[in-house]
């Protein structure tokens, strides 16, 4: 049951990364794809209609987590307490930098919010991406299940005793996810777009898959030499190896799309790069939900898990909940499905 | 003494009374937004389905600011009261993910084909998706009062050998029965907020002879159901909520009311500052056995004072001040607003409330004080539930995050307090914006904000 709900979390996890993934790296682009007002608002149009629905996986996802794991809930967001604050302050900024900026047309308005829409964008990737780093390399964990992490201690070494939230290592894998989430927000926006934005966001997809390669490949053997249980659990369970296989195949498919200039499939397979790097990571770190310092103090999908009956209860609300969901992401999507235009008409972003 | 736990609380209340302003408006207006919508399909006159479209803006605002001021308040059980969710996840963490599972996505997915228009969707689809928020937005209320109604009414649970709480009974959590009254009371207390804002918004336009039409309009629908709202608000379910708080939770009914000595045939307080240094009321204004009646339904029953409690089982000084304070600011703006309405409600019965200056101008003012009778409604429910966070089960010193300093998190409520400044002044800016603009405003001049003349 334990291992049911990891693995329904961690799809949980890997729906929302995918989804306001690519909303997030079409806000650290912005700047840069569009040149003038209507090209912006087209960008905002492309995922005005969804980016809210996007952000409602992390909050499903943070409730999940706290009723089947909520001592590890209790535990990382308590320890990860000014990370998550800021990353909160974040997504109100941005959150009101989409709904805001074409209420009021105004050209100084309209500058003013793209800027704070672009920093939220970039930062929050980078931010979630050192969260995950965190996750991985493991945290001061003491007996009871508590920790603090301040924001830094000793940034040239993440195997410190006490290991702050952004060391050479976390920020290493931040960068990472802003590059991979540039990539998968280019291509979203390559195919919600026409004429030069169009092609413009296909460029910057082409430079951010080089550097989502340099530094998967650089993130990787970082891991590896950091937290040893990753590779352990490799190779004692080797079938895993299907989810770096699908990074990988995903990787190649966004290089390969964009140069035949097929937008769609080049985000699919961006999506897919995505899943397979977090479902790697995931299955890396499993058993552990939380690696510690030192090891005797991890927490495990045992050790932080519900009652057996809780547990029991909440899979038969969430799946009808989850099923539902998927039925108003189906309708929504098909809605909105195809290139954006904004001259049509005058409401919205 | 000043430490991380009350400065939590501090943040906790803080964040929660601003998030509150925010969905208490929408999840009111969410519902008369589907009155005016099946007003236009069932008359087909235009000035209703414009109505529905500009309130549809105004939720539409509203409800991003109920969003990112509500994601805080999920993060906050973790960040700030890890003890609590630690213990009690078992059993709070069920309601709270069942919000993000059936609310949410609910709404947020329709708010956006509601938003995006008819022209999209058809008028079918669009009054569809406005009634699923409405069904969204007060199932997001239910699961939140389900929750909260666990911490003031723990039921369905056991304590494991380690001290844990843990689940037992999943349909007590969900059908406690202080859930119910609370919700009922809740709710209601949201329909009387929009119904206060669509009247004084109507009243403006008429006072000022500005969009007259739709002046009448919402005037009309905003003292209609609000006179409704506002009597069973005070009865049955204002009634029923202070009953079950004197059967369950004596003494923050002793708080709230004031009553320090017990006695038999108390009065109500109807006015009075508490002195609890030397457990007395000061310059008290106090109608005999009331208290005891509303209570008990007997004019000589026994009322139970602060004195029966132990100090450490009841709201200190402090807090029976605030929670008594709170209390009769609610229940005192909830009579004045039964008042204002009845006789609004006379008014337009006898066709002569858009003639009558001053009544519009008291339903313009009116306007704050809904917002302020339910957040001080929310601080008595939880003020005087001290010092428990989970009434007689965990106390609130025993449920904050142990490693937290004072300086973390006085860091955050700085930020936050700082950045909610900002979102209400953007927030203030945007719907002044709309409202002055009006109804009548065609979607093309939509674009064409107030503001504009200054920005540029």
């Amino acid at each position: 049951m334990q291992t049911l709900w990891f693995i329904l979390v961690a799809f949980m996890l890997i729906m929302y990364v995918v989804l306001d993934g690519f909303d997030l790296g079409a806000g650290a682009i912005h700047l840069f794809a569009a040149h003038n007002n209507q090209e912006r608002r087209t960008i905002l149009r492309s995922i005005g209609p969804v980016w809210d629905g996007n952000e409602v996986w992390l909050i499903a996802t943070g409730g999940t987590l706290f009723f089947t794991f909520p001592i590890l809930y209790a535990s990382s967001f308590s320890g990860f307490y000014l990370p998550l604050i800021v990353v909160l302050w974040l997504l109100m900024l941005r959150g009101v930098a989409i709904e805001l900026r074409s209420r009021i047309a105004s050209r100084m308005w309209g500058e003013f919010w793209d800027v704070v829409f672009f920093f939220g964008s970039a930062l929050l990737a980078v931010f979630f991406g050192a969260a995950a780093g965190n996750v991985v390399r493991g945290v001061p964990l003491d007996k009871q299940g508590n920790f603090f992490e301040p924001f830094w201690t000793n940034p040239l070494d993440p195997r410190a005793a006490l290991p702050g939230i952004l060391d050479w290592y976390t920020v290493l894998i931040g960068l990472l996810a802003l590059a991979a989430l540039t990539a998968h927000g280019a291509n979203w926006i390559a195919v919600k777009s026409e004429g030069d934005l169009n092609l413009r966001s296909r460029v910057i997809a082409r430079w951010a898959w080089v550097a989502t390669i340099v530094l998967t490949a650089a993130g990787t053997i970082a891991t590896f030499a950091i937290q040893p249980a990753m590779g352990k659990s490799y190779t004692t369970r080797p079938w895993g190896f299907i989810f770096p296989l699908i990074a990988i195949a995903g990787l190649a498919g966004m290089g390969y799309f964009n140069w035949r200039k097929q937008d769609l499939r080049a985000f699919l397979s961006s999506a897919a790069y995505l899943v397979g790097m977090l479902a790697s990571s995931a299955f890396g770190i499993y058993p552990n939900v939380l690696p510690a310092v030192n090891p005797a103090n991890s927490l495990t999908i045992y050790n932080a898990s519900a009652s057996q009956y809780a547990l029991t209860v909440g899979l038969i609300w969430w799946s009808i909940g989850i099923i539902l969901a998927l039925i108003y992401f189906f309708i929504v999507y098909r809605r909105f499905y195809g290139k954006v235009s904004v001259a049509e008409h005058g409401e919205g972003y | 003494m000043i430490d991380s736990t009350i400065l939590s609380r501090f943040q906790f209340a803080f964040t929660l009374a601003y998030h509150y302003l925010f969905p208490q408006f929408t999840m009111g207006l969410a519902l008369l937004i589907v009155v005016l919508k099946g007003l236009y399909l069932r008359t087909g006159q235009d000035i209703y389905n414009r109505a529905t479209f500009f309130w549809g803006r105004l939720l539409a605002i509203t409800f991003v600011m109920g969003v990112v001021t509500g994601i805080p308040m999920e993060f906050q059980f973790g960040t700030n009261w890890s003890r609590f969710s630690a213990d009690a996840g078992d059993i709070i963490a069920q309601t709270l993910a069942m919000e993000g599972a059936f609310a949410f996505f609910l709404e947020s997915a329709f708010l956006g084909v509601f938003l995006f228009g008819e022209r999209l969707v058809g008028q079918k689809l669009h009054f569809v998706s406005a009634i699923l928020v409405w069904l969204g937005t007060w199932a997001s209320g239910g699961f939140i009062i389900a929750t909260n109604a666990w911490m003031q009414h723990p039921v369905g649970y056991s304590i494991t050998p380690g001290g844990r709480l843990e689940l037992t009974n999943y349909w007590a959590v969900l059908t406690n029965s202080w859930a119910f009254v609370e919700y009922l009371h809740t709710m209601t207390g949201a329909v009387i907020t929009a119904a206060f804002v669509m009247a004084g918004l109507g009243a403006l336009y008429v006072l000022s002879n500005r969009h007259v039409d739709y002046g009448r309009l919402f005037v009309t629908i905003g003292v209609i159901v609000g006179v409704i709202a506002s009597i069973i608000q005070l009865f049955p379910f204002g009634d029923a909520e202070g009953r079950q708080v004197a059967d369950i939770q004596p003494a923050k009914l002793a708080a709230i009311e004031g009553v320090f000595k017990t006695q038999a045939g108390a009065g109500i307080v109807i006015l009075g500052q508490p002195d609890p240094a030397k457990s007395q009321l000061d310059n008290a204004i106090i109608i005999p056995n009331v208290l005891s009646f509303l209570t008990y339904r007997r004019w000589t029953a026994v009322v139970r004072g602060l004195d029966t409690f132990p100090a450490n089982q009841r709201p200190d000084a402090i807090e029976m001040t605030l929670a008594y304070y709170t209390y009769h600011i609610m229940v005192g703006l909830g009579t004045i607003f039964i008042a204002i309405m009845g006789l609004a409600v006379l008014l337009l019965w006898r066709r002569r409330l858009f003639t009558t200056r001053w009544m519009l101008w008291i339903l313009f003012l009116a306007m704050p004080f809904p917002f302020i009778a339910n957040t001080a409604g929310w601080f008595t429910a939880e003020i005087g539930r001290q010092p428990w966070i989970a009434f007689g089960l965990m106390r609130t010193a025993s449920g904050s995050s142990p490693l937290l300093s004072t300086g973390t998190v006085l860091f955050t409520l700085l930020g936050f307090a700082g950045m909610y400044l900002m979102l209400g002044l953007l927030y203030i800016l945007l719907v002044v914006g709309e409202a002055l603009r009006g109804p009548s405003a065609s979607e093309a001049e939509g674009k064409v904000a107030t503001a504009e003349s200054f920005l540029d």
